[in-house]
Parts: structure tokens; sequence; C-alpha cells
């Protein structure tokens, strides 16, 4: 199957070794992977800001750049639920545009999603050993059913032990532009997120949104941890240690 | 209610270095999530009730004017008087007027978050008429100099048990008590005398059942019942959005009402209360009131923040909002904090007065999947966001920031120039560390939080090098 990776503008920024590892998963499911060149950003923070105009451009971008391909896959629920449950409502007022955004919207899948219900990924490719605990994030985890899917993916390696933590579906206090809006809330916030993760004393916290692991991270390290890991799940499931 | 939502932030701020919120907070969380989520087992088909729930109150909102019509009639039918006020002014008027034609010197008050938005009790001061309130919350924040309420159910949370016992001490005048039993007697105590000797009672109403004429009230404490039936003139605050058809939607609510607000199977007292009191009747008012208020309300039936109007004000959105559990209720400047709150506060008291509220969120959806009528509280706040930057209500700068990065965006090769170059910028700022303590392009994130290092070069950069190296290998 003919596979489109989203990276997403944070991967592509930030963590470009994110996008490598949800390339090569792809990959190992026998999918043959296209990362359109033109791509950048799925709009997002422009839709969360109030600014519909913005978000309408960029959406109608995407549509154009990834409507051809039969799935399109990003390594993070925020971004996928954005394309996939989001972009039809933002272009309601267009009926061509809505028509290609609702054509586009079921072909949509966060990574894991992905890898478990579509690809069916049958052995994972990394050999990471060590304790991790698993941040659900809340886009992913509410609004796609994001749970079990990189739980399954992660006990498909041996050396992996999951050890949860407690209130891992609680927000991380990340929110996009509210964690620079609203810093103080923010990192309050994740203080309360990255104190439940240590509690599992887990050698890394893991999550499929770089946003949040951004904050988590962040926070982590403010608050003197510089040993904790704070890795997506693609890095993990492609791990070789 | 004067609003003070205008200082969100510095609101926030201080909420954040208070020590004794930050225990309760804590505290609060445990108590009203855990426990929500064991009651919730109880029933077979939460998700179906919750359904049914929304489904019953939209379809109260479609012709809120007939069951409105049809509650006024039922209860005149049983001797109450309806009144109707547009907004906390006109609720003022209509309550020192009917306290003067029946001589009312004392008025208890059971919990009304309608009377908190209409500054209710200040009216009646200067009208010569003594408010009491009588839900033990309420009665500490007023003896407190008519402090506000923190949380729509559970008004002092805010405070500490040290602060509960001076203010007891200094208000009744009596040995300092710091054990809670204590403590509540001693209120029991001061509050029965006024239960007696108040002319009337004034109680908000959780739900109108327009078969019936009915208000009903779900409590607690039992200060409910005492104000409701003692006194000889009861009168009922309440909001036109809080009318539903039936006894039967009342059931189908009230499954839902205590398990989503405290946890509870069943509260304490629920009271289903009509008409005046009949001659073979034991209590009950001589004169009922009903003041069915818009502020409002009105204007949202049939726009695009209508689901608002289907809250049943249980407060399970404020309980299980990571931005509550931070700051509190104080933050919000207003009646009704949380998401909720960040919604109806701008929507009562005008967009431009609460321009942070509907951006404290950071749309987690948490409220979204707890709320027992489904009401998508992030969409509501986003589109509240729409309609800052629609009305030009958002600072120039985020406007500008906001066109310019999205302008950019959708110009791909000047898009990877400018991550090119930002991309460097942040690696040379983190001088070969791992993270970068202070961020002057985004202070609010490394106000309390380091700001990762990224890995130097864009994924773009890197998957053309990788593509190159592929076409020349092969």
């Amino acid at each position: 199957m003919r596979v489109a990776l989203f990276v997403t503008c944070l991967v592509d920024l930030m963590r470009p070794r994110i996008g490598f590892a949800a390339l090569e998963l792809l990959e190992t499911a026998g999918c043959e992977v296209i990362v359109p060149e033109t791509q950048t950003c799925c709009g997002q923070p422009a839709w969360n800001s109030g600014d519909r105009a913005a978000a309408a451009l960029l959406a109608k971008k995407v549509i154009a750049e990834f409507e051809a391909y039969e799935y399109v896959v990003a390594p993070s629920g925020s971004c996928a639920d954005q394309i996939r449950n989001e972009y039809p409502g933002i272009l309601a007022e267009e009926p061509d545009w809505h028509g290609r955004a609702v054509a586009l919207a079921s072909r949509v899948y966060e990574l894991t999603d992905f890898l478990v219900n579509v690809a069916r990924l049958g052995a994972v490719p990394g050999n990471f050993a060590g304790s991790v605990t698993y941040h659900d994030s809340c886009t992913g985890l509410r609004s796609l059913g994001i749970k079990t899917q990189p739980r399954a993916l992660l006990a498909q390696l041996p050396g992996v032990e999951l050890r949860e933590m407690n209130a891992a579906e609680d927000c991380c206090g990340f929110g996009g532009t509210f964690s620079v809006k609203f810093g103080e809330i923010s990192a309050a916030i994740a203080e309360r997120k990255c104190t439940n993760a240590c509690a599992t004393h887990a050698d890394a916290i893991v999550g499929g949104d770089l946003g949040c692991l951004l904050n988590i991270e962040g926070k982590l390290r403010r608050m003197g941890d510089t040993t904790t890991r704070v890795l997506h799940v693609a890095e993990v499931l492609t791990a070789k240690e | 209610m004067e609003s003070r939502s205008r200082r969100f932030k510095a609101n926030a701020l201080a909420a954040l270095a208070n020590p004794v919120l930050q225990g309760n907070l804590k505290t609060a969380k445990g108590k009203f999530v855990d426990k929500r989520a064991i009651a919730i087992r109880e029933i077979d088909d939460f998700e179906g009730t919750r359904e049914a729930a929304k489904n019953l109150r939209n379809r109260v909102l479609e012709n809120l004017d007939l069951w409105l019509e049809q509650f006024e009639e039922n209860a005149s039918a049983r001797g109450a008087t309806v009144l109707w006020a547009k907004d906390g002014a006109e609720i003022c008027r209509h309550v020192v007027e009917i306290g003067k034609r029946h001589d009312v010197k004392k008025a208890a008050k059971s919990k009304s978050m309608l009377s908190e938005e209409a500054g209710l009790n200040h009216a009646l001061t200067a009208a010569g008429i003594q408010p009491v309130e009588t839900d033990l919350g309420e009665y500490i924040l007023q003896i407190n100099d008519n402090e506000p309420p923190s949380h729509i159910i559970a008004p002092v949370m805010h405070k500490g048990l040290d602060e509960v016992a001076d203010l007891f001490e200094k208000t009744h005048k009596t040995p300092r008590k710091t054990e809670i039993p204590a403590l509540t007697r001693e209120a029991r105590e001061v509050l029965r005398e006024h239960f007696l000797t108040a002319d009337m009672g004034i109680s908000g109403g959780n739900f109108l059942v327009a078969e019936t004429g009915s208000v009903a009230l779900v409590t607690n404490e039992g200060n409910g019942r005492m104000v409701t039936t003692l006194p000889k003139v009861h009168v009922v605050v309440t909001g036109i959005e809080k009318v539903i058809p039936t006894l039967e939607d009342l059931s189908t609510l009230m499954r839902l009402l205590p398990r989503s607000a405290t946890g509870q199977s069943i509260s304490n007292y629920v009271s289903v209360l009509t008409g005046v009191k009949q001659p073979d009747d034991h209590d009950g008012p001589e004169h009922l009131y009903f003041i069915l208020v818009d502020n409002g309300r009105a204007e949202l039936v049939g726009s695009e923040f209508q689901d608002m109007l289907r809250c049943i004000r249980c407060g399970a959105c404020m309980n299980h909002c990571p931005v509550y559990q931070t700051i509190g209720g104080h933050a919000y400047g207003w009646v009704y904090p949380g998401p909720m709150g960040s919604i109806l506060t701008p929507l009562y008291t005008g967009i431009e007065n609460a321009i942070d509220l509907p951006h404290a969120a950071t749309l987690c959806n948490q409220c979204g999947v707890v709320c027992p009528v489904k009401i998508p509280l992030p969409e509501l706040l986003r589109k509240l966001r729409e309609t800052q930057v629609d009305t030009h209500l958002r600072p120039w700068f985020e406007r500008i920031a906001l066109k310019a990065w999205a302008w950019v965006a959708a110009h791909p090769k000047l898009y990877g120039l400018g991550t090119w170059f930002g991309v460097r910028y942040l690696k040379w700022l983190a001088g070969g560390k791992a993270s970068i303590p202070v961020l002057g392009t985004a202070p609010g994130w490394t106000a309390g939080r380091d700001f990762p290092a990224p890995e130097g070069r864009t994924f773009r950069e890197q998957y053309a090098a990788m593509r190159a190296e592929r076409r020349k290998s092969s």
C-alpha cells in the first residue's frame, strides 16, 4: 500500500529522527512510503487560535498534497486529528474543498493506530531494552482512541518493561500556544505529569506526540532530572541500542 | 457580581503562589475525580444515559418558550407567581419588591449561583433586608466580607481549616474550634436561629419541571429544605434554561447530576417543591415566587453557543480540568470557573471583558468527555477564540504573527529557508547542551521549564540528503 508520511512541523524542526523512525516502521510493515516534499504544517496552531482563514489556507495545501495517496500517516495524534476531524469543519463553507476534505479524512491515521490496525506490522524492528512509562496524549486518546495501539507495539519488544504511571491520561499542560501564552500554568501542569511519570522510576517517558514530549522533557530538565529519557514511541520501536 | 476576569493572568499567578489553595486543589482532585469514576460504574449504560440527557436538554432548547409557558401555567395553577427578569438588576428589583410586600426583615438563602450573578445580597442589604447564606460554604464566604465562591458546588474549596476556625471565632465570638464536627455544629446552631426567624427563603433551582410547575432542588446539607419550607415566603431564582418537560426527565438527569458533581449515587436531599402551602399541609410557604432569569441566556438560543445552555451545573468540567486543578476558581474572575466558566463568562459579561478565558485551556477535552450532557466544551472555547479574531479583539502582534506564519507555511521554499535558519539559531542558543534555559522569543515557555534543543538539521534537509545518497548509490 502507498502511504504518504505527514512528518509534522515539530518533528521536521526539532526531532527529525522521529520522522525517520516512522519511515522505517512503515517500510517494515511493507508500505511504499512517499514523503511529499512541499509539506509544512497542518495549520492546527491557527485553527486553535481562532484564525479560520489561516487554518483553511493550510488545510487546502495539505489536502492538495496528500489526497492522491491511499493513506496518510502522521507520528502525532494531534496532527492526524486535525486533518481527519477538523478539516471538514474548517472548509464547511466551500462545498468543493469540503468534499475533498471528507474524502481524505477517513484515510488519515496516527502512526501506531495505522501500524496496528491497518498495516498490521508483524515484527517491530528495534531492540530497546529498559523500563518505560507511557503518556497518553489528549487528542490522540480522546479524539482518535489511541490507547492500546502503542502499548501493543511496545509489548512486542521483549526488553521493554511498561510501568503505567498514575493519571497517564491527564493532560501534560502543553496545549499548543497555551504553553507560551500561559507558561506558568502550563509548566505547573507539566510538573504534575513529570512527578507522576518519575514515580514509576522508568528509564524513559514515552509518548506519541512531540509537543507533549518537548513539554515534559523541558520540565524534567528544569526539575533537575538529567537522566530520564523522553522518547517518541517510534524512536523506541526502531531503537538499535 | 463585578467581573475580575480581565485580570486572569495576575489572578492565576497569585493562585499558583498560594500554598493553602494548592494543597486543597490536590485533595479535591482526588475526591471529585476518583469518586465520580466509581459512581458512574453503577449505571449500566452511562454513555447512553448521557446521550439521553443531551437529547432531552436539546428538546427543551428547541422550544424553550413553549416549555416556559407550560411551566408558568402549571406553577400559577398551584398558587405560585412567576416573574421574569431580564438581568441581574431586575432580579434584585423583584426580590426587594417581594420583600417589601411581605414586610421581610431577614432572608435565609440556600445556594443560588444566579444570585451571585445578580449581586443579590448587596441589593438586599441596601434595601434593609438581611440576607443570610445557609449553605455552609456560602455562609463562610459571607462572614468573610462576602468573598466570592471558587467552585460552583464546593464554594470554599480554596480555604483552609485554620482560616475557617479564625472566622468562626471572630464572627460568633466563641472559643476557637479546629475540629470539623465542632465547627459544623457551631454553624448549625447559628443558622438554626436564622431559619426560624427568617421571613423569606431564597433558593436557586436545579430544574424546573414544566408538567407540574415544580422546582427540583439537589442539596447535601438540608439547609435547602429549611429555607424553602419554614419562612412564609419562598423565592426561587433560576435561569430560564433550567426548565425540563417531565418528572421522568428529572429522573434521567438525577442519575447523572450527583454522580457527575460529587460522585454520589444520590445527594442527601432531593426536593421537588410544588405550589404554596395548602390548608392540610404541615409546612411550606404561603407565598411562592419564581424569578426566571435571562441575563444573557435567551441570546444563546439558536446561536453557535446554544449547546452551552444544556449545562446542569454539576462542576465535573472544572473538577477534571488541568487548568482549574492548577489555579482554582477565583482566577477566572466571575461566578463560574473552569471550562464552563470560560465560556459563560465572556458570553454573559461581554467577550471583551474576558479575553484570556477562552485561551486558558489546553483543549485536552477531559471536560468534554465527562460532561453529563455532552457539551462540546473545547469546541465552544475554540469558537470563542474565533469570535475574538473576527471582532479584532486579539492583540495586533498575535494577529500579525499568525498571518505571517501561515503565509510562510503556505510557501514551502520560504518555509524551508526559515526553518533552516531557525533550527541553526536554536542549536546555537543551546551551545552544545541538550536544552535552552532562556528563550527570548518564547519567554512564557522558559519561565517554568527548559526548551529542548533541536537536532540541528530539519527533517526535509536530512531526507533530501538521504534521497540524493540513495540515488547516487543506485
